[in-house]
């Protein structure tokens, strides 16, 4: 039978996707299932890991079977999954641990606060290349420890296990109880806090320092790689790639020369610049990460800066306002005027990560003249996002010396032309958008396709990538100027709202570098 | 001539439920309004989950109750946001870009023209210029065509205005008749040089709830690209276009198409 797809599974925040690609890297078929989010307190975040493997069980057969193919005609799958999010499970039973913490939990907040007063904290962001915050999942992990009776003595006899989303999934698809790989990625690990960047395995002072057992931890293996064959829901189909899924995007954007940076708008922003075979050390609040690692070939490390709200930033102008009934309206009513206003938003609504990591910001809108419309509120909601990216872009260039020339773009937002003209007008350069706007779900199959030899190399890989749209820069230069110092005034007057004193909610995220 | 078909009694029924909730405090439950109008509570039921589908009628999360719904109020403007259009669609204009070689373009009606609000790039990395926010003539388009050959008020709108851009412009109205119920016979639309000279267009509609059409996507290019050596669309193409507009619909809830 001849192998005419490859296909990925990506584990998102809201839902889980399988996409089959052909060999052009077109789309043949999508199935996608949403599952539960569960907020249990304020600040808390939890999916239940078995509803999203049961779901997996029922969405790849459909996204095989919707393309008219069998499993045999399917070369291999990549998986591309949300990153930071904790599984912790039973080896025996295969089931899960109460459920999973997702990466937007803030219940750790205190833990990292205690945790950064140690005098080992310096070391972690020197070691793993990543600020000592709630973001990530080594806090988690200890959080889980503590507060579940008997579990740590389960972990230090490798009974439970703990993996981010592609390790369950893996587990489980390679036979769970019975023999099931345990294995995570580099990119997925690099998001730990617990892996040495540079011998890019756990790092036994990181473990102590997080008290950490090793026996409960996957063994690290490149993104691509044939990991095993799955026995169950897709049997005799290669396992063959895993990546977080803001570095499934830089791949599928095939930003692989040092220099290359895409930016992927979701409900946050991510913007991951290639730097080739060394990290580089930001001193500008961005992360040092995990590209990807092909093979036995030396890993490519990526620079990230990390936006907190874009997409939610509109959600919460429908939902929380309710000002428009669908995102895309957003465009629609910002068209309605021709500039802010004088208004400007700036959404720390959980503090602010990149570059200025204060958790203590709060939100604000600053700028209300009697004026002001709601044309020129949806105006400055995108505007913020233009804004943001510019403050990463202006972090990025710092650390790395070099200056962006252009922006390749991804995800849901790039739908909106007024704000891909706004980002390509604040950061003054061209802002490109590819032909499959669903980068996440074609990094993780091109990873999967170059492993087992459907692809041959990432230049084949880079044929495929052809230009959907550009937008070209035209904002007045001086203006530029002008609306970028009332941003960063704006931003200044959002900083220490939350008083330490009232310590709620405060104590997550401390100033990197 | 067709035989005139008595009234419909479900449609009948509707309009009754939507004049019950019109009344009064107008929040009503499914009971409540199928004892009103002496109907089965079943039969009832039906057909409130079915104004509800169209926005007709909202139900009330907590009590479970029906109002009137907003789609009521904004019957007279467009129902779906261009933009809206343009997120949902942006996928399927992306693969058919991808598969067909061709620049893909979404078009919807505007004040007797094409508005362009979706512009997919030629996939050979040329160097293309956006022009989401154009307005084309809809009689020399294969865009345009489609969405004249589904609203029969366009068309009189446009009576006496045909302008020629080349010399196989139509430009003579029953010349456009005859063309616009062709695109009705075989559910796509082209344009061969009735634009620009060297340059064709294959364009098909997409269509909403119910089958009203609330759009157009088409491929267009160079007419050696578009077209065969007769100076027809090549099949493939044309294939290509209906499959990804009845895609967008799918996705807009059209459920025939």
């Amino acid at each position: 039978m001849v192998e005419r797809y490859v296909m990925s599974i990506d584990q998102g925040t809201t839902s889980t996707r399988c996409i089959l690609f052909d060999h052009g890297g077109r789309l043949v078929s999508v199935t996608q299932r949403e599952h539960r989010q569960h907020f249990p307190k304020p600040g808390w975040v939890e999916h239940d890991a078995m509803e999203i493997w049961r779901n997996l069980e029922r969405i790849a057969p459909e996204a095989v079977a919707q393309a008219g193919a069998t499993p045999d005609q399917v070369a291999a799958l990549g998986i591309a999954n949300q990153r930071e999010t904790t599984v912790l499970w039973d080896r025996h039973t295969g089931r899960p641990i109460g459920r999973a913490i997702v990466w937007q939990d803030t219940r750790t907040a205190a833990l990292v606060e205690e945790l950064s007063g140690s005098p080992q904290a310096d070391s972690v962001r020197e070691r793993s290349g990543l600020p000592l915050a709630t973001y990530f999942s080594a806090p988690r992990v200890r959080w889980m420890l503590d507060h579940t009776p008997g579990l740590r003595e389960s972990a230090e006899r490798g009974d439970v296990l703990f993996g981010t989303m592609e390790s369950w999934l893996i587990w489980n698809l390679t036979g769970g109880p019975d023999g099931g790989l345990h294995v995570t990625d580099v990119t997925n690990a690099s998001r730990t806090l617990l892996m040495d960047l540079t011998t890019l395995d756990w790092d036994e002072r990181l473990l102590a320092f997080f008290g950490v057992p090793r026996p409960m931890l996957p063994e690290i293996r490149p993104s691509t790689e044939t990991y095993g064959t799955a026995r169950r829901v897709l049997p005799g189909v290669r396992i063959a790639a895993a990546l977080g899924d803001q570095q499934a995007a830089l791949f599928g954007q095939t930003c692989f020369a040092p220099g290359e940076a895409k930016c992927t708008y979701g409900t946050g922003g991510f913007l991951l610049l290639n730097t080739g075979t060394e990290p580089v050390r930001s001193t500008h609040g961005l992360l040092t990460t995990v590209g990807y690692k092909i093979g036995e070939e030396p890993a490519v490390y990526a620079l990230e800066g990390s936006i907190a709200i874009t997409g939610a930033l509109v959600q919460w102008f429908r939902d929380g306002l309710g000002l428009i009934s669908s995102a895309p309206e957003i465009e629609t009513l910002a068209r309605t005027v021709d500039d802010n206003g004088g208004c400007y938003i700036v959404p720390a609504f959980s503090g602010l990560f990149t570059p200025h990591w204060r958790s203590e910001a709060r939100g604000i809108i600053v700028g209300l003249t009697s004026y002001i419309t709601k044309g020129h509120l949806a105006r400055a909601v995108l505007e913020a996002t233009g804004w943001q990216t510019r403050e990463v872009v202006d972090a990025m260039n710092a650390d790395s010396g070099l200056a962006l020339k252009a922006l390749k773009v991804d995800g849901g937002m790039t739908a909106d032309n007024l704000l891909m003209q706004i980002i390509a007008d604040v950061l003054n350069v061209p802002v490109i958008r590819p032909m499959a706007a669903e980068t996440v779900s074609l990094g993780a199959a091109y990873a999967a396709g170059l492993a087992v030899g459907y692809w041959p190399d990432l230049e084949g890989l880079r044929r495929n990538w052809h230009r959907a749209a550009q937008w070209l820069p035209s904002m007045d230069p001086s203006r530029r100027a002008v609306e970028y110092d009332n941003w960063q005034r704006a931003v200044e007057r959002t900083f220490d709202w939350i008083r330490p004193a009232g310590n709620d909610g405060h104590g997550g995220d401390p100033p990197p570098g | 001539m067709c035989r005139v078909p008595g009234p419909i009694q479900s449609i009948e029924r509707a309009a009754a439920i939507l004049r019950l909730l019109a009344r009064g405090s107008g929040r009503l439950g499914v009971s409540e309004i199928a004892n009103s109008l002496g109907l089965a509570r079943g039969t009832a039921h039906g057909i409130l989950r079915t104004l509800q589908g169209v926005g007709f009628v909202e139900q009330d999360d907590e009590t479970g109750k029906y109002q009137l719904g907003a789609a009521l109020l904004h019957l007279g403007t467009s129902y779906l946001d261009v933009n809206e259009l343009r997120s949902r669609a942006i996928n399927w204009a992306d693969a058919l870009a991808a598969r067909s070689g061709a620049a893909v373009r979404i078009g919807t009606p505007l004040d007797g023209k094409v508005l362009v609000v979706h512009h997919v790039f030629r996939p050979d990395d040329t160097l293309q210029a956006l022009d989401v926010g154009a307005l084309l003539p809809t009689h020399a388009t294969a865009l345009g065509k489609v969405l004249l050959a589904y609203d029969a008020s366009a068309v009189a709108a446009l009576r006496g205005t045909l302008e020629p851009f080349s010399r196989r412009t139509i430009t003579l109205p029953h010349a456009l008749d005859r063309a616009l119920a062709e695109v009705r016979d075989m559910g796509w639309a082209s344009e061969v040089e009735e634009m620009t000279v060297g340059e064709a267009g294959v364009a098909a509609p997409i269509r909403g709830q119910g089958g009203l059409v609330v759009g157009a996507i088409g491929i267009s290019g160079a007419v050696e690209r578009i077209c065969d050596v007769k100076g027809r669309p090549k099949p493939a193409l044309v294939t290509y276009v209906r499959d990804a507009a009845r895609a967008v619909s799918r996705d807009l809830g059209a459920s025939r198409w």
